[in-house]
């Protein structure tokens, strides 16, 4: 008969080992797994990036229903095992399911620890370990708010900084003088500090947290000093405690954790524990890298091998996006160590590597993490850094050199230099894995290596080491970038910014590492564009990486002249405008009048030093840009409709100058053009416009996705609404959704095929709050954007644009 | 690189510097036109603060460069998006094309152009 194995806990390290266990040996066990949580296995390490936003719990799940099944695992979510009857061989849980067991293995991980102040059990009060906490702090983040993280530590941190980024207003409680003081030494932890304060995170040290006050929920934290801190929601980070107590319940031998052998064996023969509970050489881990490492000797154990765990060695990143930190190893100062530090205020780099007879036992790394893996692999082999010690500080690419070429630093690792610290698997393993499977993207590569798979930071040296194997078979990027200065896509662009709450032009580049110094005249108008349509209020726009059209509000001719393009709502004009525009054209010479495709007037030839002064005139007789350059609303056409068309069946001229007047001078990824007919006859071309809409007897029919340019294309019908106000309001949303989710030189029939006509409909027609959403998102944006630009320009706006810088008579012989 | 022009002009030519204005009349990442009797000469900002002189009119059909968009040590002409070297005045990329440069000294913000070369280069 198949032996039975129950395994209490499904966190990270169990559920790699059985891993390991079904690869050396499938069906050796019927398996069943208790978990307290209510879900599968997950990244609890990705939970930062869940709470910050820049990830899903979708993302993060290891192993989905599906694994189970496949492998006949049962598991019993929600169900916390309550005792252990060792005689027995038997474990229950609180909700009464029984099982018996050949084999037990514990992997209860650890517990949060709340500090016992008075308060600590308000509502408010959350510890930071599983999705749950997660879910609580996003809740209560909603709506702002501020939060006190009680402890500087990595989770601590971790959390502060995605509660930032949730719009909280942050404060972090530290006891020690430093953050991260198991980690870091004071000068790292100063660099951190100011990079967290840079963020609008607000470190407190050395702040002693007294009670959590609040009546019948949290409202602030006071501080033995006497101070209090306003709270809405507080976050204990102060460290976590092995989850040991059940074992403790039946007997095994427990210390901090759950005392195992180097065969990850208790007291009880037949029982192991694994993961963050156990206590092996009396070291207890907090960190996957050395579970990992342990859950492959048990599952080795329990395939009948003989495998035994020495300890493990490790290192640490903080996972705050823009922090690059990196520690390993012991770094006190002791008479028999010396240290070598490099620093580099301007860059801000600090490094310092603490050195014990020629060996490394400690490494700190802020800045510039590039060579941790490099001196960790040292450290854990005990290399002697003889040889090296001169140039050792300036990291490995020195050594070969001078070169900076990443690709070179990891062409220069042995087989046997580890690359991914989570996972523990080392560049030999990457390349054999490459050449035996015939990998050749990254993501079969994480699938079979787990290489990057976990906290995704090695991710560009596992690039590297593919870059080498494969040689010109590697493509990184299947999506088409933005351009030359990096590699991503632009939807990848737009979910980074979103994600990352990046706000200006030069974080974006930071954070997204653009490979040129400012861009170009490709990525930069993009940019430019997605940060005003994501933070319409916050960002101001970068005149300088707008296309000449858009910065002096008219359109650049062959020769250097501009026309001139007022609105005509609707294509309406009156007398009073018409002569206007004949004195303009009188006044200033100008040598063409036009009227355009667009219904309404150009005036072309005109001198870039004229236009201010164009505009004035223009402005006195009500006239504004039409924006005819613009990534923005350029016309809206119309017919006469049923103020004086014997076929009429609705107002379309009226219904064309209040969609104009509601949406001029929004910017959109290109140009949006509209028309409104007022019957299938269809007079304005509605049928070949961005969005369209044919008056009907019933009501307003809406098309979109039309093309009568580059391509010719009929649109595609949205649906049919019954008034006016809602022809709008469908019209506005879809715009807005447009401008959500289109990349930039984008149309919008190139948008929607992209992404489905259905799935527009779907939006727009079927979900009235989304719609409503998107509506609403679009009035709020056109508070800043509605303002013509050139009344601005005439009272005075960049007036340097249309005036040379000097004027010089005469050759200064 | 303006070093490198400066030197052999230098020894055949007595240079005359015209003031032109200040560095932040010109915004970073950008330009402004000085008009000469040879014609009108662009003035770039770029974002390090480096200034350069080149002639107003794109090697390719005679595009304003001073209205295109700067980027790096060069600029994009507004025209057809060719992209011209600051530097070396020279297309980058596939296109080839040269533009003239000029000199322009920047003594503690204060700007002047030498319009000496603007006529040594063009005979
Ligand atoms: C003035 C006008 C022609 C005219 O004399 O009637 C015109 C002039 C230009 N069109 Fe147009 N288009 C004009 C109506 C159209 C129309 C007809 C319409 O709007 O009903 C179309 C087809 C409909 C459409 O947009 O799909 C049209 C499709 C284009 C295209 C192709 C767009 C596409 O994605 O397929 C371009 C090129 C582009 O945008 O990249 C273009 C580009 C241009 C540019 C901006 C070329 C340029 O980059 O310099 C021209 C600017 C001239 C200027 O300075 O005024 N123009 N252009 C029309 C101005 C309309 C207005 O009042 O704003
Ligand atoms: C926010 C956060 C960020 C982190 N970041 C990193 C990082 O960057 N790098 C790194 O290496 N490590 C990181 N860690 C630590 C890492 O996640 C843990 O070391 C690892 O998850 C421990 O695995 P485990 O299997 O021992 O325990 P866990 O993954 O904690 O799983 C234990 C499971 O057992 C369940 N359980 C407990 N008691 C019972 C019971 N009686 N019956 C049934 N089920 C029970 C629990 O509900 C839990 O689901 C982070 C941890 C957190 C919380
Ligand atoms: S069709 Fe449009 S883009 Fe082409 S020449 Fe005419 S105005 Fe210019
Ligand atoms: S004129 Fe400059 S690119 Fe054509």
């Amino acid at each position: 008969m198949t032996q039975k194995l129950v395994i209490i806990g499904n966190g990270m390290a169990p559920g790699r080992m059985l891993e390991d266990l079904f690869e050396k040996a499938p069906g050796l066990y019927d398996i069943t797994i208790f978990n307290a949580e209510p879900r599968v296995n997950y990244d609890r390490i990705m939970l930062s990036p869940v709470l910050s936003g820049e990830k899903a719990y979708e993302d993060i799940i290891i192993h989905d229903e599906a694994w189970y099944a496949y492998h006949g695992v049962t598991l019993h979510k929600g169900a916390r095992v309550a005792t252990i009857d060792r005689a027995a061989r038997t474990v229950t849980a609180e909700n009464g399911i029984t099982a018996s067991y050949d084999k037990l293995v514990i992997a209860t991980g650890s517990s949060p620890i709340i500090i016992p102040v008075p308060g600590s059990d308000l509502p408010g009060v959350v510890a930071y370990r599983d999705l749950d906490d997660v879910a609580r702090m996003l809740d209560a983040a909603k709506g702002g708010g501020r939060a006190v993280v009680i402890g500087g530590g990595l989770l601590g941190l971790e959390a502060a900084y995605g509660l930032k980024r949730q719009g909280m207003d942050v404060t972090v409680l530290h006891l020690m003088p430093t953050l991260m003081e198991r980690q870091l030494d004071p000068a790292a932890a100063y660099l951190l500090e100011k990079a967290l304060a840079a963020r609008d995170i607000t470190i407190l040290t050395k702040a002693d947290t007294q009670a959590i006050v609040g009546d019948g929920k949290v409202e602030g934290v006071a501080l033995k000093d006497g101070r209090v801190l306003p709270a809405d929601l507080v976050v204990m980070a102060v460290g976590i405690r092995p989850a040991a107590q059940l074992a403790k319940a039946v007997g095994l031998e427990v210390h901090r954790g759950i005392v195992v052998d180097d065969g990850m064996r208790t007291s009880d023969p037949a029982i192991y524990a694994l993961g963050e509970c156990a206590e092996h050489r009396g070291q207890c881990y907090g960190l996957v890298a050395p579970l990992y490492e342990s859950a492959k000797v048990l599952a080795d154990r329990l395939s009948g091998g003989q495998g035994e765990y020495q300890g493990s060695v490790t290192a640490t990143k903080l996972k705050v996006t823009g922090v690059n930190l990196f520690s390993a190893g012991d770094f006190a100062d002791a008479p028999d160590r010396q240290e070598i530090v490099l620093r580099d205020a301007a860059a801000g780099v600090y490094k310092r590597l603490v050195l014990k007879d020629d060996r490394i036992v400690g490494a700190v790394l802020y800045g510039d993490v590039a060579d941790g893996p490099w001196y960790f692999d040292m450290l854990r082999r005990g290399a002697d850094i003889g040889a090296l010690r001169e140039t050792l500080i300036y990291g490995q690419s020195y050594q070969g050199g001078g070169t900076h070429d990443p690709r070179a630093a990891v062409a220069a690792l042995g087989d046997d230099a580890e690359i991914c610290g989570c996972n523990g698997i080392s560049k030999g393993k990457i390349v054999a894995a490459i050449t035996a499977k015939g990998l050749t993207t990254l993501a079969d590569v994480r699938a079979h290596t787990k290489a990057s798979a976990s906290c995704g930071s090695c991710t560009g040296l596992v690039e590297q080491v593919m870059a080498l194997t494969l040689g010109d078979a590697y493509q990184p990027n299947a999506v088409e970038p933005v351009c030359g200065c990096t590699d991503l896509g632009h939807d990848e662009v737009r979910r980074l910014i979103r994600a990352k709450g990046l706000k200006t032009i030069p974080a974006v580049m930071q954070e997204l590492e653009w490979k040129t110094s400012c861009g170009c005249a490709k990525c930069r108008p993009a940019l430019n564009y997605y940060l005003v349509c994501d933070y319409p209020d916050a960002y101001a726009d970068d005149y300088q990486s707008r296309f000449i059209n858009e910065r002096v509000h008219a359109n650049i001719q062959k020769d250097g002249t501009y026309s001139v393009v007022p609105r005509m709502w609707g294509g309406v004009t009156s007398s009073t405008e018409l002569r206007a525009i004949a004195d303009v054209v009188d006044k200033f010479a100008i040598p063409m009048v036009k009227v355009t495709g667009g219904q309404r007037i150009d005036l072309l030839g005109v001198h870039k030093e004229d236009l201010p002064a164009v505009w004035a005139d223009l402005g006195q007789a009500g006239f504004v840009s039409g924006q005819a350059y613009a990534k923005g609303l350029r016309t809206v056409k119309t017919c006469v409709g049923s103020q004086w068309c014997r076929f009429g069946t609705q107002d379309s001229t009226g219904l064309g100058i209040r969609i104009e007047k509601f949406m001029w001078g929004s910017w959109t990824p290109a140009k949006v053009k509209l028309a409104v007919s007022g019957c299938p006859r269809n007079c304005a071309e509605a049928t070949c416009k961005d969005i369209g809409i044919i008056c009907v007897d019933s009501g307003y029919e809406i098309h979109f996705a039309g093309a009568a340019g580059l391509d010719i294309k009929g649109t595609e019908i949205l649906g049919t609404v019954k008034t006016e106000d809602e022809a709008l309001e469908h019209v506005v949303a879809l715009a807005q959704m447009y401008r959500e989710g289109a990349r930039y030189l984008e149309r919008i029939y190139k948008w929607a095929k992209r992404i489905g006509y259905d799935a527009v409909r779907a939006q727009i027609m079927d979900d009235a709050d989304r719609r409503r959403g998107y509506f609403e998102r679009f009035v709020f944006s056109q508070k800043f954007a509605q303002v013509d630009p050139w009344s601005e320009r005439v009272s005075g706006k960049d007036k340097h644009e249309f005036k040379p810088m000097a004027i010089i008579a005469e050759a200064a012989e | 690189m303006q070093i490198v022009d400066l030197e052999p002009i230098a020894v055949t030519i007595d240079i005359t510097w015209t003031p032109i204005g200040h560095l932040d009349d010109i915004p970073r990442r950008g330009a402004r036109c000085v008009e000469t009797p040879k014609g009108r000469v662009a003035v770039f900002r770029t974002a390090d603060d480096a200034v350069f002189a080149l002639e107003d009119r794109c090697p390719h059909k005679g595009g304003p460069l001073a209205q295109g968009i700067v980027h790096g040590h060069a600029v994009t002409c507004p025209l057809h998006n060719w992209v011209i070297s600051l530097e070396t005045g020279g297309a980058l990329g596939a296109d080839e094309g040269q533009v003239k440069t000029l000199l322009v000294r920047n003594e503690g913000g204060a700007l002047f152009l030498s319009l000496d070369t603007l006529t040594a280069r063009a005979e």
